[in-house]
């Protein structure tokens, strides 16, 4: 944020227009990437004594610049439609649905993020719908606390959501998936159940990480409008 | 970085209210300037506040554990890295598509390759950057001597 810059009075920097999260702008285009880069470093050159020094990158980030049919209508081509006899069913095969998918980023990446637990996707659901079930589930790890147990495993679920739904054909912006994620699927619906459960809890981690790490503000505002 | 009027109302006012929180607290009135030798003769490191790390190493935590950083070697496959940054109100699919996007090693090699920058450093480093700005500045002084003894003289600080 050019705000926070100003106030901390950084000798060099540059400003980027992309959304948080994505400093050098766009995923696997490497010639915007070095642009990015080469602005930046190009400070390093500026005239003695200049500072503090604040420069704007003059170009969006090509997937934000415009829409174009590559953005528009986003639909997850996965079968969501059928009626699982319960929670734990229905999420065990919207992860199963999502397998193929996943599979494919992995191998076209060399590499998957849902790395964090050490759990697989399926056995991470499971003991989320345990731990909202009952709060003193069994941890998967004894030496975490309870809090950070639950946000590993969140977080590798999500990730593993996010790998599958961006290995499908079509550019799509990251806004897109993360409303896909929040707005259509078990997963998300069952994560804003859990915030729930986690303020109530007498547990601080637990309550801390229902309060500020598991359901983004974006979301949580959606939601409040909606009520 | 971002532009405030790109974000709803509520948004802004978080980041706004960081602000007010930098300027109350004082501090940052200096004038830093260090010249030092054309681009291509320096030596380049990473500090990222993505909350990075190899994945056998800690995740990052809450509480005085968010100063911690995490040591990212050059070398890394980037298979081996994962992101535990506790806020949740930031784009990671950038990063799950490509490291790059977040810590551009990939590039960096490719400069020093081409003879742009002098070289890539041995060590990157990562913090998850959400502790408050002022309990983390005896890491930066620690990390500085660390950078100093990998003859680091450009750091490329990678805010998300």
């Amino acid at each position: 944020m050019r705000e926070h810059t100003e106030a901390i009075r950084a000798p060099r920097a540059l400003w980027v227009p992309f959304i948080l999260g994505r400093p050098f702008g766009v995923p696997n285009d490497a010639a915007f990437q070095r642009r990015v880069l080469l602005a930046a470093l190009r400070l390093l050159e500026a005239p003695a004594g200049q500072g503090p020094l604040l420069e704007d990158f003059p170009h969006d980030a090509p997937e934000q610049s415009g829409g174009g049919d590559a953005l528009e209508g986003f639909a997850c081509p996965v079968n969501f439609g059928r009626a699982p006899a319960n929670d734990a069913d229905a999420w065990q095969q919207e992860i199963s649905d999502l397998a193929s998918w996943h599979r494919l980023a992995v191998e076209r990446r060399g590499r998957t993020t849902a790395a964090l637990s050490g759990l697989t996707p399926g056995v991470a659901s499971r003991y989320i719908l345990d731990f909202i079930r009952d709060s003193n589930t069994p941890l998967y790890r004894a030496e975490l606390a309870r809090g950070l147990s639950l946000r590993l495993a969140c977080e590798d679920i999500k990730a593993y959501y996010l790998e599958a739904v961006n290995e499908q054909p079509g550019r799509r912006a990251a806004q897109q998936a993360q409303a896909w994620f929040w707005n259509e699927t078990v997963a998300g619906r069952t994560f804003i159940r859990l915030r729930e459960v986690c303020l109530n809890s007498a547990d601080e981690s637990v309550k801390q990480f229902g309060l500020g790490n598991l359901v983004p503000r974006a979301v949580l505002q959606a939601l409040q409008m909606k009520q | 970085m971002v532009r405030l009027t790109d974000l709803p109302a509520w948004e802004r006012e978080h980041m706004l209210d960081k602000v007010k929180d930098i300027k109350k607290g004082g501090g940052f009135e200096g004038n830093p300037w260090v010249s030092g030798p054309p681009l291509k003769q320096r030596r380049v490191a990473v500090i990222s506040t993505a909350g990075l790390h190899q994945r056998d190493d800690r995740p990052f935590a809450p509480g005085a554990a968010a100063t911690d950083y995490r040591v990212i070697p050059g070398s890394v496959n980037a298979g081996e890295l994962v992101m535990s940054h506790l806020s949740i109100n930031y784009d990671r699919t950038g990063f799950q598509q490509d490291i790059n996007v977040v810590l551009p090693l990939d590039r960096l090699r490719e400069l020093a390759a081409e003879g742009v920058i002098g070289s890539v450093a041995d060590y990157h480093y990562s913090f998850m950057g959400a502790a408050p700005i002022r309990q983390l500045a005896p890491r930066a002084r620690e990390l500085a001597g660390l950078l100093k003894r990998d003859k680091v003289d450009a750091v490329l600080l990678s805010p998300v």
